[in-house]
């Protein structure tokens, strides 16, 4: 569903909330179907693993209900955010997405050399130079501030492992 | 008298050389981080956090608590110089500080908004000092149904006195004691919620939401609006400084209104964002030229930033008197207390004497350090702010993930953190409050422990928290501020009705 607003357009913010309010009962619903699996009544030593949880998703349900019926009543055509500027949020958390998930097996250091090179050439359009002083020199002063100074491990992958650090 | 020589033994704790050297550090980064965006005092702490696990609690407090100050006046020089607020609560601030750097008054502007910061927080540091050791030995003789009863209060006030929609507050704060309920049951050792995930086996660590919340979702809804800066030069020189500060006294009764105002809305968990706008609301109602507000008036810096830090800084009140935060970056402190081994509460004031008066004397002397360090080096910081978005980003980005891993050395964190960073951008756009959901998850835990402990002492019934004076009267309370806006409304109806 998209509307037009002047010459922009994108998702509507109504559109966006309702699919919010709906995401956070289904979650309700799940902190519930989860408490009844632990447990709700008492037990021998009082209220059970799931008595607290299950209230606690319940009025979620019940909150989310209410966003969802006021949500519905007012339309006022506002929109989310246009999408340019949603591609814009996509091109940092695609990325993101894909930093984070190389991390276990390439290592904080490359990943983060990587990231911050990509980051800066494609979308901030630097000079080489510029990126390469960047993104080797940030990981290096992270090594030596974490790892050397506060002695914080951080995760490593194949080229530490040959670098023998 | 007592709580003067503690005071003494705090002030030689916090005077020790390495403990003034992490303070100037403490402040220091907390400026950058105010000024940068998409770093804030809540996970910009959060991220510091692990660096401090070796480091003796008192020491690692006092740098900790000095970032957050140090972001409490950093939010003001972009508000300024740049129109662009560093932090929420300095939203306020760019009402009359901009328009006055426009004018060509910046140095004026930024004088009297770091002062009035140091004269909010030193007015609730004195706060502290008199009716934190009260509040401690009072609360000492709370029971599981009072516990839970201030814990009741706290939530509600966030109903009643945020701005958001209030069943938007109570969804996120509920989605919050669900997610502190994950993994094992601290009472009966079940496991719950977990549905066969063994990474959540330890449930969700609360830094790694705010880390992600906070750092990651402020950092996507920056990306959208794209940014430009287009700020003036940053001078501050002697002269102008002392000029200021000549004209200052003149608004003695606005600085005491914001200070009175900052630490009742710090106290209770309202923060520092709604104390700024209601103070500076209050000044344009009641100033001689409060026509002339949002063109450039100093009042209408004095105004907001004063009761931003005197929020800020009354939020530690309650997180060290009795356990539960008034901010979310009090809960990061509060976080990092369980962390070092130290139990929050009331108990503190008895057991950890030094730890407890190092740290609010450490207040008085980051504040003035602070103020000290910001008076000085605002050039250098509003350079910071010159550095491209585009580096920026990405550094911060790093920045994060490598705080997120480093609480448990975990990268599925990392991944949690991308998680909650992509909810946290949706959530702030649909008028969700993150504060509320913050504290959840620190407090489910122990909010759900006395609640249960109190059924049990009761056999189940719900009559434990009306069943002395005490715990009435403090649940009753929070059913006020629960219902608050609804009970304001029905007085407003009643009022236009009778006219």
């Amino acid at each position: 569903m998209t509307e037009r607003s002047g010459s922009e357009s994108g998702p509507a913010h109504r559109t966006v909330e309702i699919g919010i309010a709906l995401l956070i009962g289904v979650f309700g619903l799940v902190v519930i179907f989860g408490s009844l699996k632990a447990g709700i009544n008492w037990g021998a030593e009082g209220p059970r693993a799931g008595f607290f949880p299950f209230y606690v998703g319940a009025v979620i349900v019940a909150a989310s209900a209410i966003n969802l019926w006021h949500t519905q009543r007012g339309n006022d055509g506002r929109l989310f955010a246009e999408w340019g500027q949603l591609r814009q949020v996509m091109s940092v958390v695609v990325p993101t997405g894909i930093y984070v998930g190389s991390m276990p097996f390439a290592g904080l250091y490359v990943a983060s050399m990587v990231f911050i090179a990509w980051f800066m050439r494609w979308l901030g359009g630097y000079r080489w130079l510029t990126v390469v002083a960047v993104a080797v020199g940030m990981p290096v002063v992270t090594y030596l501030v974490f790892e050397r100074w506060f002695l914080v491990p951080l995760p490593k992958g194949p080229l530490e492992e040959w670098l023998g650090l | 008298m007592e709580e003067l020589v503690n005071l003494f033994h705090g002030f030689a704790v916090a005077l020790q050389p390495y403990n003034m050297m992490l303070m100037i550090i403490g402040i220091t980064l907390g400026v950058i981080i105010g000024v940068l965006p998409g770093l804030g005092g809540a996970n910009g702490v959060a991220i510091l956090l692990p660096l401090t696990f070796s480091m003796p609690p008192t020491s690692a407090i006092i740098m900790l608590s000095c970032i957050y100050w140090g972001a409490l006046f950093g939010g003001a020089i972009t508000s300024i110089l740049f129109n662009i607020p560093g932090e929420p609560w300095s939203v306020a601030t760019t009402f009359d500080g901009y328009p006055m750097a426009q004018q060509g008054r910046p140095g004026e502007a930024l004088t009297a908004a770091f002062t009035s910061s140091f004269v909010g927080a030193l007015f609730a540091v004195i706060m502290i000092t008199l009716v934190a050791p009260l509040v401690a030995g009072f609360a000492l003789r709370f029971g599981p149904a009072e516990k839970f009863a201030v814990y009741f209060l706290a939530f509600c006030s966030f109903v009643g006195l945020s701005k958001e929609p209030p069943f938007k507050t109570i969804a996120a704060m509920m989605m919050g004691f669900a997610l502190a309920a994950v993994g094992l049951d601290s009472i009966t050792g079940q496991l719950r919620l977990t549905f066969g995930v063994t990474e959540l086996l330890n449930g969700f660590d609360f830094l790694i939401a705010v880390i992600g919340l906070f750092g990651i979702g402020e950092i996507l809804l920056t990306m959208e609006e794209g940014l430009a800066f287009r700020g003036g030069n940053a001078s501050i020189n002697l002269r102008v400084v002392l000029q200021t500060w000549r004209g200052l006294p003149a608004y003695w009764m606005t600085s005491l209104r914001s200070c009175l105002i900052g630490c009742w809305m710090g106290v209770t968990p309202a923060g520092a964002t709604p104390a700024s706008f209601m103070s500076y609301g209050i000044a344009k109602r009641l100033a001689r030229r409060g026509n002339n507000f949002g063109k450039g008036e100093i009042e209408g810096v004095i105004a907001p930033e004063t009761a931003a830090h005197a929020a800020g800084t009354s939020a530690l009140l309650p997180m060290l008197s009795l356990g539960v935060p008034g901010s979310p970056t009090a809960a990061v402190l509060l976080g990092g207390l369980l962390i070092w081994g130290l139990q929050p509460g009331p108990m503190l004031f008895v057991e950890q004497k030094e730890f407890v008066w190092g740290l609010i004397a450490s207040m008085y002397l980051g504040n003035l350090a602070g103020l000290i360090v910001v008076l000085t080096c605002v050039p250098i910081f509003a350079a910071i702010l010159r550095v491209p978005f585009g580096i920026i980003a990405p550094l911060i980005l790093v920045l994060c993930a490598i705080g997120a891993y480093s609480v448990h050395n975990s990268t599925f964190d990392v991944m949690l953190m991308l998680v909650f960073g992509v909810l946290g951008y949706l959530l702030k756009k649909c008028n969700y409050p993150l504060a509320p959901l913050v504290l959840a998850i620190v407090l489910g835990d122990k909010a759900e422990e006395a609640f249960r402990q109190s059924l049990l002492g009761s056999q189940g019934s719900l009559g434990v928290f009306f069943s002395n004076g005490l715990v009435s009267t403090i649940m009753a309370l929070g059913l006020v501020a629960l219902f608050w806006s609804a009970i304001q409304e029905g007085y407003s109806r009643l009022r236009t009705s009778l006219a």
